[in-house]
């Protein structure tokens, strides 16, 4: 990477900066996300994220509702995987209640999860290529393939995007025979779309021109800023919260974790790519070992019709799995009564953007606009 | 068929000498070329954005416009009443003047080029002598509109757009026009009508010279409108809509118009300079032309559905660091053929172009993809 000179620096010619706000109305902000930058020229010489446009009181609104209330609106967290936001609140309350979820229920929540991270991954990566100016072609091929897993979404839960799928102790509906051969079907045709995808993209000059050695994320720096998910890895840092943990039924599975070296934004995207490859593996697993059975506890049953009466032991706990974009986690205290008497969240989208200005300064804007892409945020989880 | 438009307008003309002095028709020849200009160029412009879209729209598993008419040939009325009956939004701290002459100084040229295209045989509305000349100066005058607009609009993301217009266009210029001497020096006129001329018995676009210029013309020409992958002007993802970020309504349509006639104009110019304008066998010489100036823009559209941006100082390096020294070397070659015959001066041009393009890629080819290997954790 050449250093920049710029005007100011040789001191021949007096200049100002100039400041500018890139967002919270902008095309690539990726939803009200707001950037104070500081240009000299076209260079970011600082920058400052401004966060908060779409705060919806989550937590405290959680915090006034029964247990299971809250269920739907974690889905509104990070709007494109409720899955895994369903996942984590499911875990958080039933590690604080002790309850234990059926097999075939743990089978069909890894593979919601994972369908969810294939819908996640293909989009970001679409995204990311709008944010590099390419005129929604990538987008739209990466669409095609997450409607048909919205479609089975739908067909599962009865919404698209707001599944609302998880329940405490188990899943909502019972997989049907149909959604298990769409699912089938999806899972067998998706690695034939990542090669197309991936012919198309991997190797173009223009993206490799853009992409490598750009907002260059080290190792050290992303661990002190805690720093979770693909953009951990892609800095080449070995760190996956279904191998740490082995939560849920993690462990029965093959999979390999995808490391980047260098940490640019090259790197993010391509991890991603892998870490779809590797989640396709796990499907294919999970597809094949899938067995018959109760898909609600037994412990739960009696609140399956009155969920207000659900109490769960005084105590607190906190749960996290690997969600799309990182550790998602719920930390919750009871204090014996309906309602939880406090409820954090630690969202991914929220802690990796914190790093923004370290990765941005030095670049041009319109780098600014790809690596805020690469990070990939979701407002809704961000502001919470 | 051939002679048609050519017909239709000299028997008009004929019609009213009968009854008008003779200065009075040569006014009417001017007016009657002027209203076919003044008809055909926003026309195009209206078409050249349905066919846009259905093209992308094709190239992303979509169907693009498709509900006004059939197959959606309605769609630009649509849109230009639509855009007519927007409100026009001045910004309050605005330079109302220079935001209201930008658009209207950013059509003129982009029609006054219209001029010296021959659309086919005979059919051209001033053949003059300077016709690149003219067509190049008026065209750059295009610059000046679009940082009117940048600066009128107190807007940081309109003066960042136009900021990075004017440097753009200002590169591309050099290697464009450098591109253009040698079909010039080889058809001895700055005339296009000569120049179509030049190529009666082989396109230029078919010699190594020509085919270098032509490619490098290509290029900067889509740099000179400002599309993708150069379309950092109006980077959406980056400022928003650029220059034109602040305007609305007929005004906004009025850049748009000027945007897709400078499309044309471009792709036409191409056509005619290298790859023989009207001329083509059996069909008539309007159709040949236009055929090629469509596929042309075809390409371009080809580029916007598939590519992604550059970034400005990629943008520079490609222009400075590799179109103009290759332009400059294919002057040379040029003169090397003129000078030259046989087979010597094919192969020669040929094996000097080659050997000047793998030492100017070898020196400062902008930049090499790295081979990334990545590794994988079991646990």
């Amino acid at each position: 990477m050449e250093k920049t000179v710029t005007l100011q620096d040789s001191g021949a010619i007096d200049t100002q900066t100039l400041d500018i706000n890139i967002g919270p109305q902008h095309p690539s902000t990726h939803g009200v996300f707001r950037m104070n930058m500081k240009l000299d020229g076209e260079t970011v010489v600082s920058l400052k994220p401004v966060m908060g446009y779409l705060h919806r009181n989550h937590e405290q609104i959680a915090e006034n509702m029964f247990y299971l209330g809250s269920m739907p609106y974690t889905d509104r967290l990070d709007y494109f995987n409720s899955m895994t936001n369903n996942f984590v609140y499911a875990l958080t309350v039933e590690k604080l209640a002790q309850i234990e979820v059926p097999e075939r229920a743990d089978y069909i929540r890894v593979i919601m999860s994972e369908l969810t991270r294939l819908v996640n991954h293909v989009s970001v990566t679409g995204f990311l290529l709008n944010d590099l100016g390419a005129f929604f072609t990538p987008v739209l091929y990466a669409f095609r393939e997450r409607e048909r897993i919205l479609d089975i979404f739908e067909e599962v839960s009865g919404a698209r995007m707001m599944c609302n799928y998880f329940r405490f102790g188990g899943v909502k509906y019972d997989l049907s025979g149909e959604a298990l051969v769409a699912i089938k079907d999806v899972v067998s045709r998706f690695p034939k779309f990542l090669d197309e995808y991936e012919k198309l993209l991997t190797k173009n000059e223009i993206l490799c021109m853009r992409c490598q050695n750009v907002g260059i994320l080290s190792p050290e720096l992303a661990i002190s800023a805690s720093i979770t998910g693909p953009m951990l890895r892609a800095s080449g840092v070995n760190y996956d919260i279904r191998k740490v943990d082995n939560y849920s039924i993690y462990d029965r599975f093959k999979f390999r974790v995808p490391l980047g070296k260098v940490g640019d934004v090259y790197d993010r995207y391509y991890v991603r790519i892998l870490e779809m490859r590797e989640s396709l593996k796990i499907l294919e697993q999970a597809l094949k070992e899938i067995p018959a059975g109760e898909i609600m506890a037994k412990k739960m049953a009696p609140f399956v019709k009155a969920p207000r009466n659900f109490k769960p032991p005084l105590g607190e706990s906190y749960a996290r799995v690997e969600a799309p974009k990182g550790e998602l986690g719920i930390y919750i205290v009871s204090d014996g009564t309906p309602q939880p008497w406090r409820y954090h969240v630690r969202a991914p989208s929220f802690i990796n953007l914190t790093i923004l200005e370290d990765l941005c300064v030095g670049h041009k804007v319109a780098d600014a606009v790809v690596i805020l892409g690469s990070v990939d945020i979701v407002l809704g989880e961000v502001d919470r | 068929m051939d002679q048609l438009f050519v017909g239709i307008k000299t028997a008009l003309l004929s019609m009213l000498g009968t009854f008008m002095p003779d200065w009075l028709v040569t006014v009417h020849s001017v007016l009657i070329s002027a209203t076919g200009i003044a008809i055909f160029g926003p026309l195009t412009m209206m078409y050249l954005t349905l066919i846009e879209r259905k093209v992308v729209a094709r190239m992303q598993n979509r169907l693009g416009p498709n509900r006004v008419g059939k197959f959606g040939l309605l769609q630009p009325v649509a849109d230009g009443i639509k855009m007519l009956t927007k409100e026009d939004i001045v910004p309050y701290k605005a330079d109302k003047l220079l935001h209201l002459l930008a658009p209207i100084t950013i059509v003129v040229p982009a029609l006054m080029v219209f001029a010296v295209l021959p659309f086919g045989r005979g059919m051209i509305a001033a053949d003059l002598n300077v016709g690149i000349l003219y067509f190049l100066a008026v065209s750059s005058t295009t610059t000046i509109s679009i940082f009117i607009a940048g600066w009128g609009s107190h807007n940081k993301f309109a003066l960042l757009g136009a900021m990075r217009a004017v440097a753009q266009m200002v590169s591309y210029e050099v290697p464009m026009v450098l591109s253009l001497v040698p079909a010039l020096m080889i058809a001895g006129s700055l005339s296009t009508g000569a120049i179509v001329a030049a190529q009666a018995e082989r396109w230029f676009a078919f010699t190594p010279w020509g085919f270098v210029a032509f490619i490098i013309f290509y290029l900067c020409g889509v740099a000179e409108v400002n599309r993708s992958p150069f379309d950092l002007a109006e980077a959406e993802s980056e400022i928003v809509a650029g220059f034109h970020t602040e305007y609305s309504g007929m005004k906004f349509a009025l850049f748009y118009m000027a945007e897709f006639m400078n499309t044309f104009t471009i792709s036409a110019l191409a056509a005619t300079i290298f790859l023989g304008g009207w001329h083509g066998p059996f069909l008539p010489s309007w159709f040949w032309f236009l055929l090629k100036t469509y596929i042309l823009i075809f390409v371009m559209i080809w580029f916007r559905g598939t590519l992604p941006r550059l970034r400005i100082d990629q943008l520079m390096g490609l222009a400075w660091k590799f179109l103009l020294p290759m332009a400059l070397v294919n002057v040379v070659v040029a003169g090397f053929w003129y000078m030259s015959s046989g087979v010597i001066r094919t192969f020669g041009s040929i094996a000097c172009l080659v050997v000047a393009f793998m030492v100017l890629t070898a020196l400062n080819r902008p930049y090499v993809p790295e081979k990334r290997e990545y590794t994988f954790a079991e646990n």
